[in-house]
């Protein structure tokens, strides 16, 4: 199963990431041969057997429901890494057309 | 013998005992980082006041006789994805170039209550994913023992600190090796701890499950200190585990009689350098010599391990990754006619070649119609993978390998074939898909005077046996006690 410019264009979009023609050209024979070394797995049988999704069981850790400011940042200085805002706001494009 | 060759387990003890001031310590550390920087290129950053104001403020308390940290006035390099107040934090890459940290990561927060002294913000692999530095947005690291070859990677800007004593200790952190595999490219110790033994906080996350931060040094007693200092649970990362953090200190001189180390076989193949073979083979005698026994062994799966990886740490990553919007921190482009092209052109430009590499191989792993072919099926491997060093250490205590194939590498050699960087991380990466921990310390050089690294993986939260295999190690063999003169 050969990968293609078109499904490498799809994987983009999903990824939210624009490529030029030449990466588009170069992930798709790079991501090929990638995905072609992984078909290993493929072959092994894991009839039965639970996945992982982290190395140890995980529990959940509860906090009272309250909130906490961190280390004394206030809202100035996160806002300072903002790179378009307007007052104390993030300035976004048109959500609704 | 000048500071810069000292440990920093004895830069603490002079500095509590008035033999230095930590500022003398942090102005010969910057001396020498400014006569060998422009060849080794191992900082972004190099924070000259900030450190001499820090170094003046333990001064200040040792003068009041107030107590000190563990590390007081010892220098430490960062690794650029760990988040220090006020200062700029880069990843190596475009997409976060003007980012300014908001708040201390936990282990910077550590480090500041041992009074330790922060150097600068060391170059990576952009978002720690590579082998090299070659990936960094703003400079290749040089391997401070030959410069025309790579330090290793991700963590090498902080390997190769260390490696030419521009700071006694660092900091870095392991995805697939990402620690080890640069600490043994540039000849000193570099320690995975376990799993949800240091806390990730303020951690740039690359992929959260396998994720792990740990020091580099020159000694296993630097190790042991560093990872003291840093070690224990943290409310903020729910992933760090409760668990009472042991005296590393106090272990490194445990009886090694009886200790049962195991070689896998599947780690002595072919593509393994006949001279990284015999290095390690050698160690592994001496380990003997200390009272251990060692046997073959095998773990079944280790073929599978690349291929999970490639599979997990992209899908983990495409998906932590997501965060780069372009809007509330880091690059944001101009001209976007809407929003989705906001996300796009912003990301498109930000991110390096091989970030979009992984991004697109776990968007493609997780995407409908592959997920179970892909993502499920890798999940279910890593655990084969966790239950063959179950089942191997039930016969032994340690298992020992190799941290590479080769020694270090030249620019250029492999950063064109994705696969062939990958494969340089083949020995390093089935202890992070088991989290388990993992150090490499020197044991050779080549011919060509390249550092060699022996591997040692343990049970976890196992730390302190690899830590005394090391320590005992080192009393009589002197690798980790030489510098490279960087020329």
């Amino acid at each position: 199963m050969a990968l293609t410019k078109k499904d490498v264009e799809h994987v983009a979009r999903l990824a939210r990431l624009a490529l030029s023609e030449e990466e588009k050209e170069r992930f798709t024979s790079q991501l090929d041969s990638i995905l072609g070394y992984v078909e290993n797995l493929r072959a092994l049988n894991t009839e039965g057997v639970p996945p992982t999704a982290h190395p140890w069981p995980a529990v959940n850790i509860w906090r009272e429901d309250k909130t906490e400011r961190l280390q004394g940042v206030e809202r100035d200085e996160l806002m300072k890494n903002a790179p378009d805002r307007e007052g104390p706001f993030f300035k976004v494009k048109k959500v609704i057309e | 013998m000048s500071l810069h060759a000292l440990t920093a387990f004895e830069i603490a003890g002079r500095v509590r005992r008035r033999e230095v001031k930590a500022q003398e310590v942090v102005e010969a550390f910057l001396v020498r980082t400014h006569q060998l920087d422009s060849k080794v290129q191992a900082y972004n950053e190099i924070y000259d006041s900030q450190a001499l104001q820090q170094a003046k403020d333990v001064d200040a308390k040792i003068a009041k006789n107030e107590p000190v940290g563990i590390l007081a006035g010892v220098p430490i390099a960062i690794k650029d994805n760990l988040l220090i107040r006020g200062e700029k934090c880069t990843c190596s890459s475009k997409i976060l170039a003007n980012y300014v940290a908001t708040y201390d990561a936990t282990v910077i927060q550590k480090l500041r209550a041992s009074d330790a002294i922060f150097m600068g913000h060391t170059n990576l692999d952009e978002f720690a994913m590579g082998s090299s530095t070659e990936n960094s947005a703003f400079r290749v690291t040089k391997n401070p023992w030959d410069i025309q070859r790579i330090p290793g990677g991700s963590s090498g800007g902080s390997a190769a600190a260390v490696a030419s004593r521009m700071a006694p200790i660092s900091l870095g952190s392991d995805t697939g090796g990402s620690i080890r595999q640069p600490a043994a490219l540039c000849g000193v110790l570099g320690l995975k701890p376990t799993y949800g033994r240091v806390s990730r906080f303020g951690l740039v996350a690359f992929a959260s499950s396998l994720d792990q931060i740990g020091p580099f040094s020159t000694t296993a007693k630097d190790s042991a200190l560093l990872l003291q200092a840093i070690a224990g649970a943290d409310s903020r990362d729910s992933t760090s585990i409760q668990k009472p953090v042991p005296d590393y200190g106090a272990a490194l001189t445990k009886s090694l009689k009886g200790l049962r180390i195991g070689l896998p076989k599947e780690y002595f193949i072919g593509g393994l350098d006949p001279e990284v073979e015999q290095a390690v083979r050698q160690a592994v005698k001496a380990l003997e010599a200390l009272g251990a026994t060692v046997k073959e062994i095998s773990l079944p799966h280790t073929d599978a391990c690349l291929s999970v990886y490639y599979i997990i740490a992209p899908s983990e990553a495409s998906s932590n990754l997501s965060r780069f919007d372009g809007i509330r921190y880091g690059h944001h482009t101009t001209g976007a006619a809407n929003l989705l092209e906001l996300y796009e052109k912003s990301r498109g430009e930000g991110f390096g070649p091989e970030v979009k590499r992984r991004i697109m191989i776990g968007t493609y792993a997780l995407s409908s119609g592959y997920y179970e072919a892909y993502y499920s099926q890798a999940q279910k491997v890593r655990t084969l993978i966790i239950r063959d060093f179950e089942n191997a250490f039930k016969d032994v205590d340690v298992i020992a390998t190799p941290t590479t194939p080769t020694a270090a590498f030249k620019p250029g050699e492999k950063v064109s074939d994705p696969l062939q960087m990958y494969l340089s991380d083949i020995f390093t990466i089935s202890c992070n898909l088991a989290g388990l921990p993992g150090l490499s310390l020197p044991c050779g050089f080549t011919q060509t005077k390249l550092p060699i690294g022996l591997q040692l993986l343990g049970r976890p939260f196992e730390e302190e046996t690899l830590l005394a295999l090391a320590h005992q190690y080192e009393k009589d063999h002197e690798w980790n006690q030489q510098i490279p003169s960087v020329t």
